[in-house]
């Protein structure tokens, strides 16, 4: 029988990579993903989770042993935060370039310097262009079911690539929430053992990721390439194949939600995304045609959901919890590259930006109910008064 | 005892491989196959053996090999070796191979850290002083005076002395060996093989282009480097220090030979002084000093 438990994301990620059967974790402590791996310590060492735990010495470390352990065939799994995950930045490159498919948990937190421990999202969006795919929660049971999800997809031959489960610190990570656990035999029916893509194999020797010339190295970035736009088609396949099977779908690449007579569409990512549902409920009750676009998928970026939403939709308004400084949010800026063919072809819908919670700052349901009047207004002027704001700024 | 005729006639380490003329690591990986057979994985940072290995499409190496981050061979050895004990396989060897600047200076905390777990694997460090493969700078292995890219005037500072290093870590067994005395190196690994946990063996690895001699004269001057004590050959196993031959024999400072008789073959010691060489004799006489306290402890 299912069960359901009240836990933490954090824990519920633990939970998440014994349910995936986890053969091997390496990982370093980072405040706020601590409880994730001593949950995990805990699991392993009462003997409940059949698996080898490397306490490693650094985040460098824990992916460099996760590229180990699945070159050596076996799944793997870590999770780390902000400067980890900065610190790991080199060997997310080796990993993605070696077509392992690792799964790892991000809680996300703010990056330093100053020193925050709350989250936003510039950890992960730093790792945006290291062939990671990106998927961010809105609360714990999507931390659960993603990740179990992320294993079948990157596993998938036609993917082979690692993946980011992204979650905000604290809002979730230490937030406790019912959680719907399937049995394990279906969970073991839906995921199979890991059949690895490559192997290091005595009995087949070969050279993984030597020195590659100019004449060759363009044609396994084209390969990367090629998985990512794999995988978008299998993350549908496999949110309808989870949906069926266990009662929960989360959208698949993108949560859309009241979008089909949207006039204006919110797009954010995350806990935001959870909130921003009552805003538009709210809205809705005052008569705004407001939908939500909560991205999943970071990477690959939907880019097609976006084209298609701008058929009906003459608005978009971006909220992002993180910049890339010197442009701009970046959702704001990848919803204006899906759109961009459709808007020199014909009748372009306006998009506004908001910079919000970063740092952990609290965004409320009001604030995007707020956000959404604002952008709702200029909409019906025709005009984006400020193209970028960031929203609750001290003066 | 191992003799040059039971080695196996099998070489793993193919022919065209791109290594350089007298290369000493390329002896050493000759050598390492040899001894230990192809049921082993070896895990690569960048180094030179990038690019011995040979360019994609081509392999020189008959061995399954992963190639990975500078700084992260003894985290992915922790990985490999968990990942086979996992799948149930007992009869392979993971090797972690790297150079000097690999191993003693970026690669130090993931080695540091394998060795502290006990990863069950074999680490070997081949020397030759300096980041040969990006044009020999120096690194924290470089000789006192030595000429390196990043030293044109001869470096300042003394050798780390990274075995003891690794025997710090109360590993069950560390030794230095060097491709002159390729009997002695072969007898290690064949030993280190047998010891579970995490084993570390440093070669000198004499370098033709780096350390500027012909490249027929990389064996002799290995030898050179044992004789006049600037390298000694030893095993620390469970703790225990001990001198293997030749520099057994050398313990009185009068049976080693002048260090100068090492250095004047080198074009990268050309420019030293007396003063400079006096000051390197001083360090192997301390050197060797020590090995006296540590035999005798």
């Amino acid at each position: 029988m299912a069960k359901v438990i009240i836990d933490t994301a954090n824990h519920i990620a633990a939970y998440a990579a014994k349910a995936a059967r986890v053969q091997v974790v390496a990982a370093y402590p980072i405040t706020p993903q601590t409880t994730v791996v001593e949950k995990i310590a805990e699991f392993v060492e009462s003997g409940e989770m059949d698996a080898d735990y490397i306490r490693v010495e650094s985040e460098h470390s824990a992916m460099a042993a996760c590229v180990g352990a699945e070159a050596a065939g076996v799944r793997a799994f870590t999770a780390t935060s902000a400067h980890g995950l900065a610190l790991m930045h080199e060997v997310l490159h080796w990993a993605a370039g070696s077509r392992l498919p690792i799964v790892m948990a991000v809680i996300n937190r703010a990056m330093g310097a100053p020193w925050s421990i709350w989250p936003d999202y510039s950890d992960s969006l730093s790792q945006r262009d290291t062939g990671w795919l990106q998927f961010y929660c809105a609360d714990n049971q999507e931390v659960f079911d993603t990740i179990i999800q992320a294993y079948k997809i990157c596993e998938d031959k036609r993917v082979l690539l690692p993946a980011m489960v992204c979650s905000e610190g604290f809002i979730l990570s230490h937030t406790a929430m019912p959680v719907k656990i399937p049995d394990q035999e279906e969970i073991d029916d839906f995921l199979p053992p890991y059949e690895p893509g490559w192997v290091l194999d005595v009995d087949n020797p070969f050279s993984h990721a030597p020195l590659v010339s100019p004449e060759w190295y363009m044609e396994f970035r084209y390969m990367i390439q090629q998985a990512m736009e794999n995988s978008k088609k299998i993350i549908e396949e496999v949110d309808k194949e989870y949906g069926e099977r266990f009662g929960f779908r989360h959208g698949g690449l993108v949560d859309r939600y009241r979008c089909e007579d949207a006039e204006l569409v919110l797009v954010t990512m995350g806990t935001m995304g959870a909130e921003a549902k009552i805003s538009v409920d709210n809205l809705r009750q005052e008569g705004y045609k407001v939908g939500l676009a909560r991205v999943r998928a970071f990477r690959p970026f939907p880019k097609e959901v976006f084209r298609e939403l701008a058929e009906t939709a003459r608005m978009f308004t971006a909220i992002d919890r993180h910049v890339s400084f010197g442009f701009e949010g970046f959702l704001f800026s990848e919803i204006k590259a899906s759109l961009y063919p459709r808007q020199i072809t014909g009748d372009p819908p306006l998009i506004s930006g908001f910079l919000a919670g970063i740092g952990g700052r609290d965004v409320t349901f009001r604030d995007i109910e707020k956000i959404a009047k604002k952008s709702w207004n200029w909409m019906e002027k025709g005009k984006i008064e400020k193209e970028i704001v960031w929203w609750k700024l001290r003066d | 005892m191992v003799t040059i005729k039971e080695l196996p006639k099998e070489e793993y380490l193919l022919k065209g491989n791109p290594a350089c003329a007298g290369c000493g690591s390329a002896i050493s990986l000759r050598l390492l196959f040899k001894a230990l057979g192809s049921r082993i994985i070896m895990i690569v940072p960048a180094c030179c053996t990038t690019v011995i290995q040979g360019p994609y499409p081509y392999a020189a190496f008959n061995v399954p090999m992963l190639n990975i981050v500078f700084e992260a061979t003894g985290a992915a050895a922790s990985g490999v070796v968990a990942a086979l004990k996992r799948r149930g396989i007992k009869d392979v060897t993971v090797i972690g191979w790297a150079g000097d600047g690999g191993t003693v200076d970026i690669g130090l905390q993931a080695l540091s850290g394998a060795a502290e777990r006990g990863t069950d694997f074999i680490y070997i460090c081949y020397d030759n002083e300096a980041y040969g493969n990006t044009g020999m700078q120096r690194s924290g292995a470089t000789p006192f005076g030595a000429w390196t890219t990043t030293t044109p005037t001869g470096k300042r500072e003394h050798k780390k002395n990274m075995p003891l290093i690794m025997a710090a870590h109360g590993i069950p067994y560390v030794a230095t060996a060097i491709p002159s005395y390729p009997l002695d190196f072969i007898r290690k690994l064949r030993k280190a093989k047998e010891i579970k946990g995490t084993k570390y063996i440093h070669i000198l690895s004499p370098c033709p282009v780096g350390w500027r001699f012909p490249h027929n004269k990389t064996i002799e001057i290995g030898r050179l480097a044992v004789q006049t004590g600037m390298w000694a050959l030893f095993e620390i196993e469970n703790g225990k220090f001990k001198l293997n031959p030749p520099s057994s024999g050398l313990l009185n400072k009068e049976k080693r030979k002048p260090v100068r008789e090492y250095l004047k073959l080198q074009g990268r010691f050309r420019h030293l002084t007396d003063q400079d060489i006096m000051e390197i004799q001083r360090w192997v006489d301390e050197t060797w000093e020590n090995y006296k306290k540590m035999i005798s402890c």
